[in-house]
């Protein structure tokens, strides 16, 4: 089988807040006999914010970020939700939108760039069931995972809206009843947790200005996993992870109830059962200690 | 003749009871039922009030998906009855399926809400055009295809308060207008003939729970039935306010404005100059966190910051492609 390659788009957050999802990223591509090129051009996303101010220009410099992928050939795979989002819908405008494209392109011709729209973007969650493939996966695991019970927290940027994954992957996930993080927790030999929440919004992006909002969001979806008899949490999105590791305080008093659980990034799930280190996976970088191991 | 063959599945349906005036708690009851692939979910409360229980109660009116009436909870999920296909309802969650009021809270009898909360942040907004009319015009107000296109479809709306029973922060914060308000305040906003402009938006920008509180989870735009995909809707005001120069100085507009300045200076953000910008004072709330941060090593100090490659391209871009100004 021809080796994997693909463009990485790691975000900001794995560049500073997550370190530990940056280092189990690459441990994991490793394992699974994946090359990642990492984007060191790209720049922040916009997060959504920056759309809310200036949708131009945040168009402009997604599409820079998606223009490296295509330089290098590679499909641009990305470790955040929000990533994920602000990039599939650029290039779901700029193939879409009339006129857009050129537009966009004038501005990045300054800078000797263009946008062609031949780089697929998918988040690596997908990228490895539909390139790997679970079976695949399952057979490479070398500590099954199975005494834990585990809660997926999908992220809302990954799922919703539902018409970019139609664009993005093979099997497009259903936002409602969504598998992809549940399949893979049990190809890791795990026990996967279902929830109400596990779907839901962690209320990461009014963490500033709706302080309240947030930690409630936050603590449902922590008491959630808990009321599941889930040992610890997993999910693809390091902004969520920011949310139900770091700020269990803030959700335990919003919400009247101590909440806590231990949350791993999806790499370092996965890196766990294929058998990575715990120095490779930066377990230590969490707040919620992950005392499981 | 058509050659399409009418299949039948068998489906339990779990349906949420519940009669204010006598109930206590609310309770479900089992139907299981034959389930053609012909029929939509109306369908189906229609067989169970003609068939099962004539008590059960539920709104409806013109089964064409115009009135907005009879959105329903399938699994969670906000729908309109009348227009929701059973088949697809039994492909997305299988053949056990829970029906349940848009909000359980504002249950009043069985599938029937008070609605009211809905009403109070749709009058809110001033939901109808605003105008300086002529009492003795001298011709039509025409409005070219263009600029009714800048109304993107926001017009579609039917009220049927899928997106708003939806919202998670309006589960949460009653003060919060709610998709549906919004998207119905955009619709007026981007309307030539309204000259309201400021005033409406001043009105959303002011109310403290209102236009920044929505956590961008798409669950409106998902869930609604007219494709008038509210949250974007909702980044559209945003963006308005900015332009119309009526955004002030807050955490949230400073945050939006924030990434740009960081995005400026890094390329990749600089997280923690980023939250001093937006909450300037108030980032001594962030200290005790931001230091157990620091020790398990997740704030990287200003001077150890990696920048993105080839950043001169970026502060470029900034400078040639900005169109905001706060």
């Amino acid at each position: 089988m021809k080796k994997l390659k693909y463009a990485l788009f790691t975000g900001c957050t794995a560049k500073q807040s997550t370190p530990e999802q940056y280092m189990s990223t690459f441990a994991v591509a490793e394992k699974l006999g994946i090359e990642l090129i990492e984007l060191v051009e790209a720049s922040c996303c916009g997060a959504s914010h920056l759309q809310d101010y200036d949708d131009f220009l945040s168009l402009v410099l997604n599409a820079r970020n998606i223009a490296y992928a295509e330089k290098h050939g590679l499909t641009m795979v990305t470790i955040c939700n929000t990533c994920q989002l602000n990039t599939a819908m650029t290039k779901h405008r700029l193939d879409n939108e009339h006129g857009l494209k050129e537009k966009v392109n004038a501005k990045l011709k300054e800078i000797g760039l263009e946008y062609k729209g031949t780089s697929n973007i998918i988040h690596f969650l997908y990228a490895i069931i539909d390139d790997i493939g679970l079976d695949k996966i399952k057979e490479m695991v070398v500590t099954p995972l199975s005494q834990f019970n585990i809660a997926p927290f999908y992220g809302c940027h990954n799922i919703r809206p539902s018409e970019l994954q139609n664009e993005s992957h093979k099997k497009a996930e259903n936002p409602y009843n969504p598998t992809s993080l549940d399949d893979l927790i049990k190809a890791c030999g795990g026990v996967s947790v279902d929830y109400k929440e596990k779907n839901k919004c962690c209320g990461f992006h009014v963490e500033l200005q709706a302080p309240r909002t947030a930690s409630i969001l936050t603590g449902n979806a922590i008491a959630g996993a808990m009321d599941g008899n889930a040992d610890w949490m997993v999910t693809p999105c390091p902004l969520c992870h920011l949310k139900l590791d770091t700020q269990t305080h803030h959700a335990s008093v919003a919400i009247g109830r101590e909440v806590k659980l231990p949350v791993l990034h999806m790499q370092q799930m996965l890196g766990l059962a294929l058998g990575c280190s715990h120095e490779q996976l930066g377990l230590k970088h969490h707040l919620t200690k992950v005392d499981f191991i | 003749m058509s050659t399409h063959k009418i299949t039948t599945q068998k489906v339990n349906f779990k349906v949420f009871r519940f009669n204010a005036s006598e109930d206590y708690l609310p309770y479900y009851e089992d139907y299981n039922m034959d389930v053609t692939s012909e029929e939509v979910v109306l369908d189906v409360l229609n067989r169970i009030k003609w068939d099962h229980d004539g008590s059960f109660s539920y709104r409806r009116s013109c089964r064409h998906g115009i009135c907005g009436a009879c959105a329903i909870k399938v699994n969670g999920r906000s729908t309109l009855a009348c227009k929701e296909r059973m088949n697809d309802m039994i492909e997305l969650f299988g053949n056990e399926l829970t029906l349940e009021p848009l909000s359980i809270k504002r249950a009043v009898k069985d599938l029937i809400i008070d609605k009211g909360d809905f009403w109070e942040k749709h009058d809110a907004i001033h939901p109808y055009l605003i105008s300086d009319v002529d009492e003795h015009p001298e011709h039509e107000h025409l409005v070219t295809p263009e600029e009714a296109e800048r109304l993107l479809e926001a017009d579609l709306c039917i009220q049927c308060g899928a997106c708003h029973y939806a919202c998670p922060v309006v589960e949460i914060n009653e003060d919060f207008f709610g998709p549906a308000a919004f998207a119905k305040a955009y619709r007026f906003e981007a309307d030539i003939r309204d000259d309201a402009l400021d005033k409406r938006l001043l009105h959303l920008h002011e109310e403290k729970q209102g236009l920044w509180d929505c956590v961008k989870c798409f669950e409106c735009a998902e869930v609604c039935p007219k494709d008038v995909n509210p949250i974007d809707k909702i980044t559209k005001l945003h963006q308005m306010l900015f332009k119309e120069g009526i955004a002030t100085s807050n955490v949230a507009t400073r945050h939006a404005v924030g990434f740009k300045h960081s995005i400026a200076r890094n390329g990749i953000l600089d997280e923690g100059g980023l939250v001093l910008y937006s909450e300037g004072l108030g980032i001594v709330k962030h200290v005790p966190v931001a230091l157990k941060m620091f020790v398990k090593g997740k704030i990287v100090p200003p001077w150890a910051l990696t920048k993105s490659k080839n950043l001169d391209e970026i502060k470029k871009l900034v400078k040639s492609s900005s169109t905001a100004k706060f």
